[in-house]
């Protein structure tokens, strides 16, 4: 897989042209949905965003913009190393092709026919199920899940505003250097210390691109676990609607046993229509009763069979749910703590920054 | 006659050596040699049918002779200092008299009478004062002993005294109407170096004062943002557990840069923002001393071309002529001393002031 990889990633660092960037993100969306349907009980790794979001002012929400457009290759280059170290994932036969092919690969995937397979339903986010016997662990990760797209995104949110203010500061620095430089010209004995004070004002107010650009990793390592969010509650979602299936399904099997056994024993329990009718239109002839309990037992023993594999796939869903939701959580808190280490590694740099500067000033000054 | 007794105090011969410099910037620093000390402070508002007002508790201690006490404490309002400052300016016109605080600040929108605003103005009277007292003419003069010693009563019998409001505007239009051309054509060139370093000094200094300001402004809103960012921390770590104590050790760390913030912000409104200030507004007065030396050099002018044109009252004349002399030289050469002793103090505030500026960085990024 190594190998391929480095294939894929080298095609992409390729200065493709406008269209065909959109086309390859395009692909790499067919790839995830394809994913998503075919491994629904797989949390799979999210693309990076499509559109620039979380934005600081300096930093551009456009699209076209270079620096964008590098951090969407990292990103996607990213997703495809998350699938590949997927213990299920990897195997995939699709997956294997995206990477090796370079033609006729859409088609392939639509040939698959798994756009039959994805549930509308699920497209529908906030819609509601009622289920009724809801699985205790799923409620509570779908809460998680909620939990954590809602903070990282304030997150998110907040820390853009964060590096404004910071950037603000920083550059206003810039202007002593242009003013001591003016204001050097006119003395004797200050002008030395002024002059060289300005220079590291200079110095100061640039460092700060650098600094924000590096911490752009930091905000990209935590949307990418914002986009996961997205992904957990999906899986949540589908076993939801599974649930909800199999009740439904079980709710129908009942009845229909139901029926079979008035028709059967010719009591009603239960107000029917039909039963008002046939009391005021008389009763139904034996041979159209039996015909119908007929139907209704050959009915009921499908169902039977489709309530037992049913269940059999809810437990097989949960099992392996739950499997990947633990190899998740793992991957999930090493990879958050890794990015709150090297957030604070880059924070202590900058300080270290600051100080070599200041120090540098402060002779300056001294020496005015 | 007041200009006799700069000649007294103020040698015009004194050496601008380096080493005469370095004294005189010794004796401002050197709290052994002063004797007098002044604090402002405790502001207390008062309220009459008329109007509110605020007082300022005003503290001298001196072991000069001249001082009947070693130690007084009276009480001054914002209009006794305008009245300090105003016989100041008369008694010495060539001298550079410091800055006081502006009455209203408008940019900031600060009401008159919030804490803030009489804190900076409290401190900038007690800076004004202690100038004064710094400065080896003005530190002697009589009003100036007023001022730190008589009691309120006395104060403003004393204010009554002196020439009236209108024969003080007689003597100003007149010295105007005598020096229209103001003395610009017979200026030592000294003076218009002067003019010219304090027409690009006071651009810059405004400037940076703005910067400094805007600097302020920028690092409180940081601040303000980086007080909603640390809480978001701690309500993640409430859905995690593993990472919950990470998460909240980053939180805490925020914590702490918005307190290494205030500090740094403290340090500014504290120090620099200040002096920028006052050097803003000592533009302000240098300008003017300038011109007030120009206008009696235009006196002088306009008497000698005066003198040009009626030879016959050739000795009424040159005695006038003279005391004008004089009184030109003792003007120029009060000002070229004070000027000096201006340079040296600015350079040395302004040292101190962005030297403080680094120091406070350094902290803030130490911390």
């Amino acid at each position: 897989v190594l190998s391929f990889r480095a294939v894929e990633s080298q095609s992409e660092g390729q200065c493709a042209p406008v269209d065909s960037l959109w086309r390859r993100y395009s692909e790499f969306e067919l790839l995830r949905n394809y994913l998503s349907v075919t491994y629904p009980h797989i949390v799979v790794p999210p693309l990076p965003e499509k559109r620039a979001d979380f934005v600081w002012h300096k930093l551009s929400a456009d699209n076209m913009d270079p620096d964008f457009v590098e951090r969407r290759r990292i990103g996607l280059e990213n997703f495809l190393l998350r699938v590949a170290s997927h213990p299920v994932l990897c195997e995939d036969k699709i997956f294997y092709s995206f990477l090796m092919q370079e033609g006729g690969w859409k088609e392939m995937v639509n040939e698959t026919g798994f756009q039959l397979k994805a549930d509308s339903r699920l497209k529908a986010l906030n819609a509601t199920f009622r289920v009724k016997n809801p699985d205790k662990r799923f409620t509570e990760l779908k809460h998680y899940s909620d939990e954590l797209q809602s903070v990282i995104s304030h997150l998110l949110r907040v820390r853009a505003r964060v590096a404004d203010r910071l950037y603000g500061v920083y550059k206003v620095h810039g202007n002593y250097g242009r003013v001591f430089s003016e204001w050097s010209a006119i003395e004797k004995e200050m002008g030395d210390g002024l002059q060289s004070a300005g220079h590291h004002m200079d110095v100061y107010a640039a460092s700060i691109d650098d600094i924000l650009e590096e911490e752009e990793h930091y905000a990209d390592q935590l949307k990418e676990y914002l986009f996961y969010a997205e992904a957990l509650r999906a899986v949540c979602r589908k076993h939801e609607l599974m649930q909800y299936d199999l009740e439904m399904a079980a709710q129908d099997l009942t009845s229909k046993k139901q029926q079979c056994e008035e028709l059967a024993t010719g009591t009603v329990r239960t107000f029917s229509l039909k039963g008002m009718t046939s009391k005021l239109f008389g009763q139904e002839t034996t041979e159209q009763r039996e015909a119908k309990i007929k139907v209704l037992e050959e009915q009921i023993q499908e169902g039977e069979e489709q309530l037992k594999s049913k269940n059999l796939e809810g437990r097989d869903f949960v099992k392996s749910a739950w499997a990947d939701i633990e190899r998740f959580k793992e991957q999930k808190n090493h990879d958050l703590k890794e990015a709150l280490i090297s957030y604070a590694v880059m924070q202590i740099s900058m300080c270290k920054k600051g100080i070599q500067v200041w120090t540098n000033a402060k002779e300056c000054f001294s020496k005015m | 006659d007041t200009s006799l007794a700069e000649v007294n105090s103020f040698s015009p011969s004194m050496p601008i050596s380096p080493s005469s410099m370095i004294n005189q910037y010794k004796f401002e620093d050197e709290p052994e040699l002063r004797d007098l000390f002044i604090t402002v402070d405790d502001p207390e508002s008062h309220i009459t049918a008329i109007e509110t007002f605020i007082t300022y508790r005003v503290v001298t201690k001196t072991s000069r002779g001249e001082f009947d006490s070693s130690e007084y404490e009276v009480r001054r309002r914002y209009q006794d200092f305008l009245w300090l400052k105003s016989k100041l300016e008369e008694a010495h016109p060539t001298l550079i008299i410091p800055p006081l605080p502006e009455k209203f600040i408008m940019k900031g929108m600060v009401e008159r009478f919030s804490d803030e605003f009489i804190e900076t103005r409290r401190k900038a009277l007690h800076k004004f004062l202690n100038r004064i007292a710094d400065h080896p003419t003005l530190t002697f003069n009589e009003d100036f002993k007023i001022f730190l010693t008589a009691q309120a009563w006395e104060l403003s019998s004393h204010k009554k005294q002196g020439p009236s409001l209108l024969s003080r505007m007689g003597q100003t239009v007149r010295a105007v109407a005598s020096s229209v051309r103001g003395g610009v054509k017979n200026r030592p060139e000294m003076f218009t170096e002067m003019n010219d370093y304090m027409e690009t000094f006071s651009q810059k200094i405004s400037v940076l004062d703005k910067i400094a300001h805007r600097i302020y402004k920028e690092e409180r809103e940081y601040l303000n943002e980086m007080k909603e960012y640390g809480p978001i921390y701690t309500l993640w770590s409430a859905s995690e557990e593993d990472i919950a104590d990470s998460l909240k050790g980053v939180a805490s760390c925020i914590d702490k840069c918005c307190k290494a913030t205030e500090k740094r912000m403290a340090g500014l409104s504290e120090n620099l923002l200040p002096i920028l200030h006052e050097y803003v507004l000592y533009s302000e007065i240098l300008m003017g001393v300038l011109k007030r030396r120009d206008q009696i050099q235009g006196e002088l002018d306009s008497k000698v071309d005066a003198l040009a044109n009626k030879k016959t009252e050739k000795d009424l004349f040159s005695e006038e002529i003279g005391k004008l002399e004089d009184k030109v030289e003792c003007a120029n050469n009060a000002l070229k001393a004070d000027w000096d002793r201006w340079k040296q103090n600015m350079q040395c505030d302004m040292r101190s002031a962005f030297t403080n500026v680094a120091e406070n960085n350094l902290h803030y990024y130490e911390e």
